[in-house]
């Protein structure tokens, strides 16, 4: 009877200390978070000013704002976005309206899951070597944006099928009763309900590419720039090339550590902007829905 | 109506070309990467470019071995795991079993926020707090090194490890737990020799990702790990990975040089590796789809 009380109790102990350790797990996450969220924000905050966000960098990188960096990545992100959400809803539409299971289906999410697993350093090369070199699209927001878009593509070709997925059958085939095509009852009935969802994923491939540095390293990003680009075949400045720049080169560490800690602020802001966009468009879009 | 139906046929062929594109898009990349790098096996054997244990790009003679980058790389890689297996794991379990709905609902999106911060901030965050922290723990010269690529990398590989693995724990079927129940077993029992064995491909498959993206990252690791190419025996000594070589060094090639060519040689590697690890985790989670549907 002892023994089975104390069995009893050594299970009850090794289930508080099960708990505690998975909590713990959990809290850490937490802290780290917090941790690397104080230290930029606390840092950041006292160089961010409307000079810092408008201004041209100044004094070799010392001084000055970080406005062109901001600029490029804006460009950046808007080309890789133009030229990957088209092909994205397209592959997409395919996947969801038309494909029977099968090997075609197979082999094309091969081809996306592979894709998606690409390195982003790996991507850069590939960009160099077709769009800067051989394309001879030079170092420039071209050759930048399209290596982006191909490095987002898989992403958006998921998000845009989960939002095609997500409108009823019923819709389709009401469509296709009153004689539509196929075509028809895509554009016209399929698209328009699941545009919500196709935009909410396109605003998070923003934010993933915003943050990206590997992949523009050697095909758009520059440390310095004398005028605002002014046509697609520039080069540009970008804000995450910009923060590595500024740890790595140069020579004043400390001037260019504050400016860092400032860049990298409005780049955390921004991608985190971007990603509750994305959720309030979401929430706004399933509260219009009607099914 | 004829005319009707084969500008249908037409739009469904567009569409499946569209569909893939990803295929030829990797296809492509793995042309060109192969096309890029094979003029340096004209002059060096395929295995001492892998097993060569000198990297000197820029001496003369150069010479390529990329064993202490590809070791570099597997090694932070291991090291990220044991970070980020544990504490990505047990707040799997943590949020899926055991914390109630409002504990869930700060959870998620702070492993979200986590998942969405920029490698390149990362990196930023690894020089200027960790990398003197350990400096002044461990008393070394430097705070760069294997150890503090290992923690940044953990870090980023935890949202993967954490969404992933709480997907499969709460898709494990209700009867599971209530039969253990049934038999006696407390929650933590169950847990532990109910539920995380039902997810354990799913589990394991979303480690492997995990791993494949941490050695597949390049930003932290170029900015933290140190950046010596030599065959790592410590953590807290510098290493050097793949991904750093490349873009630390791709900016100061000229194109058709043997270095260049060395580079994208690297490339393929990295790329071989990085498919293989997504085609295990992908066979293991079919598993686990298998077992559990």
């Amino acid at each position: 009877m002892i023994i089975n009380m104390n069995a009893r109790k050594w299970r009850e102990i090794k289930q508080q200390i099960g708990f505690m350790a998975v909590q713990l797990a959990a809290v850490i996450i937490f802290i780290i978070l917090g941790i690397l969220l104080y230290f930029i924000f606390s840092r950041g905050i006292t160089v961010i000013s409307w000079d810092f966000l408008t201004k041209m960098p100044e004094k070799g990188m010392t001084a000055g704002g970080i406005f062109p960096a901001i600029l490029g990545s804006f460009y950046l992100t808007i080309g890789a976005i133009l030229f990957a959400l088209p092909l994205g809803i397209l592959a997409a539409i395919y996947m969801t309206e038309y494909a029977t299971q099968g090997k075609i289906i197979r082999i094309i999410r091969i081809g996306i899951s592979n894709l998606a697993s690409v390195p982003s350093i790996v991507f850069g090369l590939f960009g160099l070597a077709l769009f800067v070199n051989y394309l001879k699209f030079g170092v420039s927001i071209l050759s930048g944006s399209l290596t982006l878009g191909i490095m987002i593509l898989p992403v958006i070709i998921r998000s845009s099928e989960e939002a095609l997925l997500l409108v009823p059958n019923g819709f389709r085939e009401a469509s296709l009763a009153l004689g539509a095509t196929k075509w028809q009852t895509i554009y016209k009935i399929v698209l328009p309900n699941a545009i919500g969802g196709i935009i909410t994923g396109a605003i998070l491939g923003v934010g993933r590419v915003a943050g990206e540095t590997a992949p523009i390293l050697f095909t758009a990003a520059t440390f310095y720039i004398r005028k605002l680009p002014n046509s697609i075949f520039s080069e540009v400045m970008a804000l995450p090339y910009h923060i590595y720049a500024l740890m790595t080169e140069g020579s004043h560490p400390k001037e260019q550590k504050a400016i860092a800690y400032g860049a990298s602020l409005v780049l955390i802001i921004m991608v985190l902007g971007i990603n509750l966009l994305a959720i309030f468009i979401r929430n706004h879009y399933r509260r219009k829905k009607k099914w | 109506m004829q005319l009707k139906k084969k500008k249908e046929k037409l739009l469904e062929w567009l569409f499946l070309f569209f569909a893939f594109l990803s295929n030829i898009l990797l296809v492509g990349i793995i042309i060109i990467l192969f096309k890029e790098s094979l003029p340096l096996f004209k002059e060096i054997k395929v295995l001492d470019f892998l097993l060569g244990r000198h990297w000197y790009p820029t001496y003369d003679p150069a010479e390529f071995g990329i064993l202490p980058l590809i070791l570099g790389s597997l090694w932070v890689t291991i090291g990220s795991l044991l970070v980020a297996v544990p504490l990505g794991l047990g707040a799997a379990i943590y949020i899926s079993e055991i914390a109630s709905t409002s504990l869930k609902e700060i959870l998620k999106p702070v492993v979200e926020v986590l998942a969405g911060i920029p490698s390149v901030v990362l990196g930023f965050f690894g020089m200027v707090v960790i990398a003197p922290f350990l400096q002044e723990v461990f008393k070394l010269p430097t705070g760069l090194n294997a150890l503090n690529g290992s923690i940044l990398l953990g870090i980023m590989a935890i949202p993967t490890i954490t969404s992933i693995s709480e997907d499969c724990l709460s898709s494990v079927p209700r009867g599971f737990k209530e039969a253990s129940y049934a038999l006696g077993a407390n929650r933590w029992e169950t847990m532990i020799k109910v539920t995380v064995p039902a997810a354990f491909s799913g589990i394991s498959s979303a480690v492997i990702l995990g791993m494949g993206r941490a050695i597949g990252e390049t930003m932290t690791v170029l900015m933290v790990a140190g950046g010596s190419a030599v065959i790592p025996h410590s953590f807290l000594q510098p290493v050097r990975t793949m991904t750093a070589t490349i873009a630390a060094e791709m900016g100061e090639t000229a194109i058709g040089s043997e270095h260049y060519y060395a580079l994208f040689g690297i490339a393929v590697v990295l790329f071989i590796l990085t498919l293989i690890f997504n085609i295990i985790a992908d066979l293991v989670a079919q598993r686990f789809r298998k077992r559990i549907v």
